[in-house]
């Protein structure tokens, strides 16, 4: 399951980042690292970006960005 | 500069909105932009201070999540600590969010720098219920920690004396800290480290463990730093390239990937060991907050609300209650400055109506100016500003710009009334390069403060009717082909622009600082009266060269001397040689009679009540009884009456008028031979498509230097005498105009006027903020040449299909948003097309 597909008031904790290049390494640095905890916040009034929790701080990203994040619901 | 102890240098460091400005600030005493808003400072800013007899420089560095190469902060604050050895770096680390910051501070402590962290935002983390034992965090990484609360400025000397400490003469040993990555790439770390040692230059000025793991993520900066230094390059980095593809295959993640995970990894243990929550973390303020702002339903209404305020404010107690205020002041100089200028001729007309009416005409915006960006600046420093990019994204990214573009936009002037030169100064905090380029290029296309007074006096003159549903539609109209023009550049010229990914931290709310709050609307604002001062001045001059030479022939000055001979000498024959009066009037005496008149009839239509007007009959029979007797109708003071006197007075009021009709005519015809009236007859066959005459023309040259110009200039042309006041230039130019323009002139020249290219001075902040001089000019031509064919399009299309001009208004609105529905999708297939394709 991808972080795109994750909907508002679920958490899910991150498999594996599999995104390219400036996206890719920019997701590590912001603490996307296998078992990270992710709380899925809300979406934003289109449904596009969503708003997350990750290691206590809140995030947007857009959903093409989330797609490269493999989750594990919990 | 390491090693003297006279002066140091020092770098701030740190994720950013972690406060390094607040601190640089506070440790400097200078004054950098502060904002509740992740990557505000861009470039690296120096302030110093003294401590103990030292001078110290202080670099603020842009903030940064990271150190690789791939962004232009990273890149600015790498370079900064690789190649100017600061003798320190104070990371300024956000204690509130220690996990991620830690993530930098084991990178910046890799490049063997001496290091001290700043544990700010100390008050955020204890109301988060956090307990940090500084002691404890200070011996884990290996560097002095010190507490501080940036806005506070709390922290601030201690900060300075870990600074002096860890700096002194260069000497201190540099952050124990070594992270441990594991036993899969240490070794590959020490195979790497031994090649590189054998390079003599590469030893001597990097540290060799970072060059090693900078290498293993593969960062283009680091190759780069071994292609230039190193002797065996070829060996080296092929030695690299192996070990990484060996390191993939061997543990199924990248290099990059495991460095990152090791680094997590040690930073969420050491927050373990350093870091107690003393209570669960309730629901805070911020997540209440951001669940009615950022709500599907209720954000967007919000946000329309926001803006509504924003421009409501604005409008009504800047421009109704303070403009008017301070207008009062503007005059009253405006006034000595009239005073201390000589009485007639060229200098007096340069000063006055050159650059004095042409600087006040824009000052009078200043305190709508003022009031607009410290409601701005407000909604910045709260942190309200992320969460609009958060909800304008997805509307945004269709016409190929990004949901921080909103505020580029807002400071543009989208509804009515901003400046594009703050505007475009404000996409600097953009990541995205190609979203950033798009929003440079269309946010000169708001209605910025310059082209309103336009606006109004066109809409007070044609649109009497309808004045809030024109102004309504200009906003509308100018919007929409805004973001057509984005849509269609970043399909086409900027589509190959760098894009990087949206990832934007929400970071919490607080209260804004006053003072933060009053030096950023302050700035932005003195940016403004800086081109006013500047540009302004040079353009005035020569604009009022341009329309006051080569001057009249000497056939016609004869001529207009000539008719001002006659009148005179009728006006002595109809006084008659007995007359009193006469010999008081002959010669000069005429001219000073002038003058008396004009300051007498001037100042009584300034005045009222009684009690008033009889001080000013004193005033003027004091100075001159006899010619107060003629301007008073022939009655002196006490009342008695003087038949001659009264003669005079009717004789004279015949001369005035006629002098002045004399007057208006020729400057008039001066204007009409002037180098600029042949210039705008130049262009009249082809701005007649669009319904423009000649002195529109020399008008909308002369706007091209600053857009404020343009009513200024149609004073001039218009002769409206000293000081157009917006009255008398409504009332002179419907005059002027009433049998030659219809409202479909004024609608053209208004449509035209909101896309014309951005003034000289937003040029030059579109130079500086791309880099380029060719996207400079491309953002100076493009909107003349989609002006015109929107405003020929207009008079031509009105005038073939006989609409009244709000009707082509409603008709062009209609076609505007067509076209917008039209790109809006075209954009949309883009944007899906590439999120199939990652
Ligand atoms: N509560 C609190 N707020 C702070 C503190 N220090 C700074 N701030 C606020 O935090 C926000 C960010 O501060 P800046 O100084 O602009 O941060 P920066 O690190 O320079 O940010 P960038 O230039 O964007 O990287 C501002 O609104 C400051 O007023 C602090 O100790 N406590
Ligand atoms: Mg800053």
């Amino acid at each position: 399951m991808t972080l795109d597909e994750m909907k508002p008031g679920n958490e899910c904790r991150v498999v594996k980042v599999d995104v390219e290049g400036v996206a890719g390494q920019r997701l590590l640095d912001m603490g996307f690292i296998p078992g990270t905890l992710i709380s899925i916040i809300r979406n934003a009034p289109l449904m596009d970006p969503i708003d997350i929790r990750v290691k206590g701080y809140m995030l947007a990203l857009r959903r093409s960005e989330a797609r490269g994040v493999e989750v594990t619901p919990l | 500069m390491t090693g003297s102890s006279s002066q140091i240098i020092v770098a701030l460091a740190g994720q950013p909105n972690s406060g390094k400005s607040t601190i640089f600030n506070s440790l400097t005493g200078a004054r950098q932009h502060v904002a509740n808003y992740p990557g505000i400072t861009v470039e690296k800013k120096m302030g110093t201070y003294r401590f103990d007899g030292r001078k110290t420089v202080v670099v603020d560095l842009p903030g940064t999540y990271s150190l690789t190469s791939y962004t232009q902060e990273e890149r600015v604050s790498r370079d900064f600590l690789l190649h100017e050895k600061p003798a320190a770096v104070v990371d300024v680390v956000d204690a509130s969010n220690l996990e991620r910051n830690l993530y930098l501070v084991f990178q910046l402590a890799e490049m063997g720098i001496p290091m001290a962290l700043a544990l700010n935002m100390m008050d955020v983390a204890q109301q988060r219920g956090l307990k940090i034992d500084t002691n404890a965090l200070s011996q884990q990484v290996g560097m002095p920690v010190v507490p501080t609360i940036g806005n506070r400025g709390k922290g601030i000397n201690e900060l300075r004396q870990a600074v002096d400490q860890i700096s002194k003469d260069g000497g201190a040993p540099q952050s124990s800290l070594r992270l441990d990555y594991g036993t899969a790439l240490e070794p590959v770390l020490a195979r790497l480290e031994k090649s590189l040692s054998e390079d003599v230059t590469l030893a001597t000025r990097y540290s060799l463990r970072w060059l090693a793991l900078k290498l293993m993520e593969n960062d283009s900066e680091a190759g780069r730093l071994v292609r230039e230094h190193a002797a065996n390059t070829g060996d080296i980095l092929s030695s690299v390239a192996r070990e990484r593809e060996l390191f993939h295959s061997e543990q199924g993640q990248t290099a990059e990937q495991a460095i990152a995970i090791s680094r997590y990894q040690i930073a969420g243990e050491i927050v373990g060991r350093c870091v107690k929550r003393e209570k669960e973390e309730r629901r805070t303020l911020t997540d209440r907050i951001d669940q009615v702002v950022c709500n599907r339903a209720a954000g967007p209404i919000f946000l329309g609300g926001v803006l509504f305020f924003l421009y409501y404010l604005t409008m009504t107690i800047g421009g109704e209650h303070v403009a008017p205020w301070a207008w009062k002041y503007w005059a009253m100089l405006r006034d000595v400055i009239a005073g201390i200028l000589p009485a007639e001729g060229l200098i007096r007309s340069l000063i006055l109506t050159g650059i004095v009416d042409g600087v006040f005409a824009i000052m009078n915006y200043l305190p709508i100016f003022l009031i607009l960006f410290l409601l701005i600046a407000i909604l910045e420093d709260s942190g309200y500003m992320a969460r609009v990019a958060f909800i304008m994204d997805r509307v945004l990214r269709a016409f190929g710009l990004h949901g921080q573009s909103t505020l580029p936009m807002i400071l543009g002037g989208v509804v009515v009334g901003g400046c594009a030169i703050p505007g475009v100064m404000a996409t600097r905090a953009m990541k995205d390069q190609k979203a950033r380029m798009t929003t440079i290029m269309i946010v000169p296309l708001m209605n910025c403060m310059a082209k309103v007074p336009l606006y109004v006096l066109l809409v007070s003159i044609f649109f009497e009717e309808h004045q809030a549903i024109m102004l309504w539609f200009m906003s509308l109209i100018t919007l929409g082909v805004a973001l057509i023009v984005a849509s269609v550049l970043s399909l086409t010229i900027l589509k190959r622009e760098e894009s990087e990914p949206f990832i934007l931290e929400m970071p919490p709310y607080h209260l804004p600082t006053i003072t933060g709050v009053i030096r950023r609307a302050v700035e932005r604002t003195w940016l403004f009266v800086k081109k006013v001062i500047t540009i302004i001045v040079a353009v005035a001059i020569v604009v009022w060269v341009f329309i006051t030479f080569p001057g009249l022939s000497k056939e016609r000055t004869a001529y207009y001397d000539g008719q001002v001979n006659t009148a005179t000498e009728t006006f002595m024959k109809k006084i008659g040689e007995d007359n009193p009066y006469a010999k008081l009037l002959a010669g000069t005496g005429l001219k000073e009679f002038g003058q008396f008149w004009d300051r007498y009839k001037k100042k009584k239509m300034g005045i009222k009540g009684k009690d008033a007007k009889e001080a000013l009959k004193e005033k003027f029979s004091r100075e001159n009884p006899e010619f107060f007797k003629i301007v008073n109708k022939g009655k002196g003071l006490d009342g008695k009456k003087d038949k001659h006197a009264k003669k005079v007075y009717a004789a004279y009021k015949k001369l005035d008028k006629k002098l002045k009709r004399l007057d208006t005519a020729r400057r008039k015809e001066t204007v009409h031979v002037s180098f600029a009236g042949r210039f705008g007859r130049f262009l009249e066959p082809v701005s007649q498509w669009a319904g423009f005459d000649w002195k529109t023309n020399i008008a909308l040259a002369s706007s091209f230097a600053a857009k404020e110009n343009l009513v200024a200039t149609l004073g001039t042309i218009y002769s409206v005498g000293e000081g157009p006041s917006g009255a008398t230039l409504a009332s002179a130019m419907a005059e002027d105009t009433a049998e030659t323009w219809t409202p479909l002139h004024a609608l053209a020249l208004m449509l035209f006027v909101a896309l014309f290219p951005p003034c000289i001075a937003t040029l030059i902040m579109v130079r500086v903020e791309t880099g380029s001089t060719k996207w400079m000019l491309f953002a100076a031509t493009y909107p003349i040449i989609l002006g015109f064919i929107i405003a020929t399009m207009v008079f031509q299309g009105g005038h073939l299909f006989g609409l009244t001009a709000i009707q082509t208004m409603i008709s062009l609105s209609l076609l505007t948003f067509a076209i917008l529905a039209v790109t809006y999708f075209a954009g949309e297939r883009s944007v899906l097309k590439k999120q199939l394709s990652s």
